[in-house]
């Protein structure tokens, strides 16, 4: 498997610049890095930009030694599965649909007793089996976002992008969910990145943080190097500490400077 | 994962609930064709010649044991009828369903966003004015004048959606006003026509299966052929588009352009029906509800049983259009409007899950 970089990237929502010849260094498949910044960085929007949603003015995103934007749309969103950000939908579609409408990725009419179990299993392993006959019109916020993560997880993809996975769920579920993405994306020998708000979330399962702002990438490195760097001060404007927890890991904290 | 010793109970249990779940859906979809089938054949009998059940059944299987006033009666006159029933019922099942799935609002239909007065007002410039939007058509001109107007409304109604911010409201609002655009002019064209085209329009606007003719019902299913097979190819985008936009987009859907080509094919649909029968209201929006209702939105079933559900009210309406009164036909137009408003309101007062909010 083969790392994802990205070069020199340019783009604008009409008159208004995002970015300007952003690159990041590759990000090395099988461990999860999350990408971090204040809201409105240009999060959501990088990652449009690596599954090929949207256009860059100039600029190349690899995948080893593949120039995504060598394939078709198609192909490009089979190999690099996005999750945007968190939704609620009201259709009268049951859970295990909308996940078995996933894992068919738009292809083939028949549903076989394979495919049946593969989705079953996969509610299952992502504990929201009792949902399963459930219209996704009537799940809490929480519970959309966990399908939401399950419809990713299902397909079989060389790079994951969650647009923050947990922003609906409680403190167990965050710590499960990202459980799921992290062991998921080692055991695939995938590229997995994370858009996360909280800090210490990423602290803790990310092997690398990305932190982004003012259209830039700022820092890129392991939690210890990049939570202690300057930038993040000066990027989310508050001031920073981190100190050790009682289970050896990093915490931060923020204070308004 | 396919060893089935490895899966746990739980998935496999989850499994049995999904299957069962297509099998009550499938056994929903025969018990609703055979429902329709009855329908039929119901609707050849009903009427002045005191026709048995099972004669008209014989004769609608073997034409040749028909007598010369069964031929007539059967072939000729109520069987075009009671089919173009079936087929303008599916077809604007179908418009309604996916309309509001591609516009995502549970008002869209035919009638609602206007398309309906649109090809009206492009019947009546055939009608009084002797116009044709395009010339060189012969007899189609009617049709085609209405299926013209209808797709400039809808290409309308499709820029309106490209707008940013404009919001569900905003687009039935448009259709809305669509609707009084074109009633206005079509009053103008009232205004200035002679008595027989008035009692043409007229006639033509409540809405009457009686100009059913084999050809028309031939075309009827030329259309559903070509647009059904290819709406349930487009299922599983249709489906993932319900998710959300940006959902779909994720999964490789062209969320632009399966939203034109739909709504290019739901134009077809509507304005070839309303062209054939006139304006027919409540049955492209009640049919696809009901389904809705019954099996959910996974297009594999809501598209078949949409289809089946408005073939079923307009099929049950040329019947209750013939037995009111004796000797009468009403025009359907009236009929539908009439037992759809209070079943309407009845479904929603029934409706215990809420889908659209």
């Amino acid at each position: 498997m083969s790392a994802l970089t990205a070069e020199n990237l340019t783009f604008s929502y009409g008159a208004r610049r995002i970015f300007d010849g952003v690159g990041f260094d590759p990000i090395i498949p099988g461990q999860l890095t999350a990408l971090i910044g204040p809201n409105a960085a240009g999060k959501s929007t990088l990652f449009r930009l690596i599954a090929g949603l949207l256009k860059p003015e100039t600029g190349k995103v690899h995948l080893g030694d593949t120039d995504l934007d060598t394939l078709s749309t198609r192909r490009r969103l089979e190999r690099v599965c996005f999750m945007p950000q968190f939704f609620t939908a009201n259709a009268a579609l049951s859970v295990f649909d909308v996940v078995m409408m996933a894992h068919k990725q738009l292809k083939g009419w028949r549903v076989s007793e394979n495919d049946m179990i593969i989705v079953g299993t996969a509610l299952q392993e992502a504990g929201i089996g009792h949902l399963s006959e459930a219209y996704v019109s009537e799940l809490s916020g929480g519970q959309s976002q966990m399908v939401s993560v399950t419809q990713a997880l299902i397909r079989k993809s060389d790079v994951y992008l969650f647009d923050e996975p947990t922003s609906a769920l409680d403190l167990r579920h965050q710590l499960e969910v990202l459980g799921q993405i992290k062991s998921a994306v080692a055991d695939r020998d995938a590229i997995g990145v994370v858009a996360l708000h909280d800090l210490n979330l990423a602290a803790r399962f990310a092997d690398n943080l990305i932190l982004i702002g003012e259209g830039r990438i700022l820092a890129q490195g392991p939690p210890a190097e990049v939570l202690r760097a300057d930038a993040i001060s000066n990027t989310y404007g508050v001031a920073i500490e981190t100190t050790i927890g009682p289970r050896e890991e990093l915490i931060v904290h923020a204070y308004a400077s | 994962m396919s060893d089935s010793s490895l899966v746990s109970g739980e998935a496999l249990s989850l499994v049995r609930a999904y299957k069962l779940r297509n099998v009550r859906r499938a056994a929903l979809i025969g018990i609703a064709f055979l429902l329709l089938a009855a329908l039929v054949v119901i609707d050849v009998t009903t009427g002045p010649a005191n026709l048995s059940i099972w004669r008209t059944i014989e004769v609608i299987f073997d034409r040749s044991l028909a007598t010369p006033k069964e031929d007539v009666i059967i072939w000729q006159l109520r069987l075009p009828v009671a089919i173009m029933a079936i087929a303008v019922g599916a077809m604007l099942g179908v418009a309604g369903a996916e309309m509001q799935t591609i516009l995502n609002n549970p008002l869209a239909d035919p009638f609602t966003l206007g398309l309906s007065s649109a090809a009206g007002f492009g019947a009546a410039l055939a009608i009084v004015l002797g116009w044709s939007v395009i010339p060189g058509v012969g007899g189609l001109f009617v049709s085609v004048n209405a299926f013209i107007f209808a797709m400039l409304t809808s290409c309308a109604l499709f820029l309106f959606t490209r707008l940013r911010g404009v919001t569900p409201e905003a687009m039935i609002l448009v259709g809305i006003a669509m609707l009084f655009t074109f009633n206005a002019l079509l009053a103008f064209l009232q205004y200035g026509a002679s008595e027989i085209q008035l009692a043409q329009l007229i006639f033509w606007q409540l809405g009457s299966l009686a100009r059913a003719t084999w050809t028309k019902v031939g075309v009827c299913f030329v259309i559903l052929a070509l647009i059904l097979p290819w709406f349930m190819y487009r299922s599983w985008a249709l489906t993932a588009l319900r998710m959300g936009e940006d959902k779909a987009a994720a999964l490789g859907v062209n969320v632009g352009l399966l939203r034109i080509s739909v709504l290019a094919g739901v134009s077809l649909l509507s304005a070839v029906a309303v062209s054939f029968v006139g304006a027919i209201a409540f049955v492209g929006l009640v049919g696809p509800h009901i389904a809705r209702m019954i099996v959910g939105e996974d297009q594999r079933g809501f598209l078949p049983l949409s289809a089946l559900c408005g073939a079923l009210i307009l099929s049950g309406t040329s019947i209750a259009s013939k037995a009111i009164t004796p000797g009468i036909v009403y025009p359907i137009g009236m009929i539908t409007s009439l037992i759809g408003i209070p079943f309407f309101i009845l479904l929603i007062l029934g409706q215990r899950k809420r889908h659209w909010q």
